[in-house]
């Protein structure tokens, strides 16, 4: 191998090394009865685990947090889909200017436009509660749905939907019969996306979840700020627990979505 | 001219009924995007205690805690942006091709997305601590003789914005050099371009308009950091962000109106980064890139 191959794979390896540590740093600590000072823990227990779980109230926030994310996949999937498809299939006079205003509230952060949006929702007293944090997270994943379902419906052949038609299939026989099956693995794809950025979405549900309305990651940052009364153990077994999930979506959407794809598909939204 | 007509006028232009399927989400992105910003851009002309129109705006250029909140942000984002962006494309250089543990390395480099902002924070803390791993370490092999300061400060928010932004950063630069036809490269090395001259002259005008997209996508991630400000930062101090500013002024100081503002001024310079990205890559070379992606 060359000197800069060496150097690239080095540094690769460096910080792997250094992210593995830091990783293994909360795992240990969210089972050590007592570390501090030294290289390794007195002794090992999973009860923070408990205790997390007890204090932070984790079944409802879980509970919470799967109703959140699977009603804004179903909800987004339910928006994005059609419009997905009249922007792939017709060329019409402002279509730009439309594709411009789905592609915004995924180029913008979230605090840009969450603060007036939790600022309106708060005015209709929608915020504070499931439903609040249902909406605002919609913002971002409607317009996502439409970026990634756009260039999959491009590539499906219009000769399909002229040929049903030709035999006789009604529009909703076309779409039911013909276009959904099709559809199926892009649909999949992008639901699980949809999926991994709601739950790992941290500041609209910030501006607007009230205290029964927190989603995981939420719940994680107020337990950080809060600490102090409780032992940092439980903090970090609420972490792992929140990576733990993570890794699971993350290993779910690894299976059906190939990551360097995905992006391509989504190449240039500039344009 | 008869309804018929116009219906076949229209339907030449690709307007007809297939359009109603655009409502909803055209709808939606009005009503809960469109509109809030537009209420929040007036509202930040309507300040809380009077002034005139432009006091929100003057209050923040005025107030030197408010006003360096921008540059304090750049400091973070740009940096942060740049180094993920710089740092992927040897490593997705060096990925191209198939090799054996391809799959095992990409995904070792995507598993931070998983970690979430509050495990990394708290791992930095814990292993960064004067009394953690990394200090245990450096210190018994002599580096230094007292523990290094690497969180609730600058560096802990930059570390913490470059494990999280790297792999989103890596992965597109990664799509992007996938999308290179990898016929050109070889078609340069018969022509006698070594390594360097492949690199310098094929491979990077290629990607470069695509780096700059992933510059712009890393940068709006990392100008947004928020939570690591707060966990690993000093957030009333080093690191008083301006998304801190802005939560802080709308949420607990209940000053909607100089919210809005702050988050105005905070999309403005967003907007200001990119377009000067944007611009610049206009001047770089646009077409095929002989590849299917």
């Amino acid at each position: 191998m060359r000197p800069a191959a060496w150097l690239t794979w080095g540094a690769l390896a460096f910080f792997m090394l250094n992210l593995a540590a830091l990783v293994g740093a909360v795992l240990v600590n969210s089972f050590s009865t007592r570390w501090f000072g030294t290289w390794w823990p007195e002794g090992f227990t999973a009860a923070w685990y408990a205790e997390a779980w007890r204090e932070y109230d984790l079944f409802d926030v879980l509970l919470v947090t799967l109703q959140v994310s699977l009603a804004v996949v179903v909800i987004s999937v339910l928006i994005g889909v059609p419009t997905a498809y009249a922007l792939a299939r017709r060329n019409f006079p402002g279509k730009k200017l439309l594709s411009l205003l789905f592609l915004l509230p995924i180029l913008m952060p979230p605090m840009t436009y969450g603060i007036p949006l939790a600022t309106v929702l708060y005015k209709f007293h929608l915020a504070g509660s499931t439903a609040g944090v249902i909406v605002a997270n919609l913002v971002p994943a409607v317009p996502f749905v439409v970026l990634t379902m756009t260039p999959f419906i491009e590539q499906i052949d219009t000769k399909i939907e002229a040929a049903a038609r030709m035999c006789g299939a009604r529009t909703s026989a076309v779409f039911l019969r013909v276009l959904a099956p099709l559809l199926v693995p892009g649909i999949l794809a992008a639901s699980i996306l949809v999926l991994v950025r709601t739950v790992g979405m941290f500041e609209l549900t910030f501006l607007t979840a009230g205290p029964d309305s927190q989603t995981l990651v939420v719940s994680l940052f107020y337990s950080v700020s809060a600490a102090g009364i409780r032992a940092q153990q439980t903090v970090d077994a609420m972490a792992v627990i929140y990576t733990a999930s993570m890794l699971v979506l993350l290993v779910i959407a690894l299976r059906f979505v190939n990551p360097t794809q995905l992006v391509t598909r989504l190449k240039d939204p500039a344009q | 001219m008869t309804t018929v007509a116009l219906r076949h006028r229209l339907a030449e232009r690709g307007v007809d009924r297939v359009l109603l399927l655009l409502v909803p989400g055209a709808v939606f992105v009005a009503l809960l995007f469109l509109y809030p910003f537009l209420y929040g851009l007036q509202l930040s002309f309507q300040p809380k205690d009077g002034g005139g129109p432009l006091a929100n705006y003057r209050r923040f250029f005025t107030d030197a805690y408010l006003r360096d909140t921008i540059w304090i942000t750049l400091r973070l984002g740009l940096p942060a942006a740049l180094f993920n962006v710089l740092a992927s494309i040897p490593i997705a250089y060096r990925m191209r091709g198939r090799f054996r543990g391809k799959r095992l390395i990409t995904t070792l480099l995507v598993v931070p997305i998983t970690l979430g902002t509050v495990l990394t924070a708290e791992g930095l803390i814990e292993y960064l601590s004067p009394v953690g791993w990394f200090n245990k370490v450096v210190m018994a092999l002599g580096l230094v003789d007292e523990p290094v300061r690497l969180v609730h400060n600058y560096w802990g928010v930059l570390l913490s914005l470059v494990i999280t932004g790297f792999p989103f950063a890596f992965l597109l630069t990664l799509s992007y050099l996938s999308g290179i036809d990898p016929t050109l490269e070889r078609a340069a090395a018969t022509l006698g371009a070594s390594r360097g001259q492949r690199f310098r002259y094929i491979t990077m005008p290629l990607l470069a308009p695509g780096l700059a997209v992933t510059f712009c996508l890393s940068f709006v991630l990392a100008f947004s950091v928020f939570p690591s400000a707060v966990m690993v930062g000093e957030p009333q101090g080093e690191t008083h962000v301006i998304s801190i500013a802005a939560y802080d002024t709308a949420f607990r100081d209940f000053d909607y109106s100089m919210g809005s503002a702050v988050a105005m001024i905070m999309a403005l310079v967003m907007l200001v980064v990119i377009a000067l990205v944007l611009l610049w890559r206009t001047t770089l070379y646009r077409g095929a890139t002989g590849g299917k992606g």
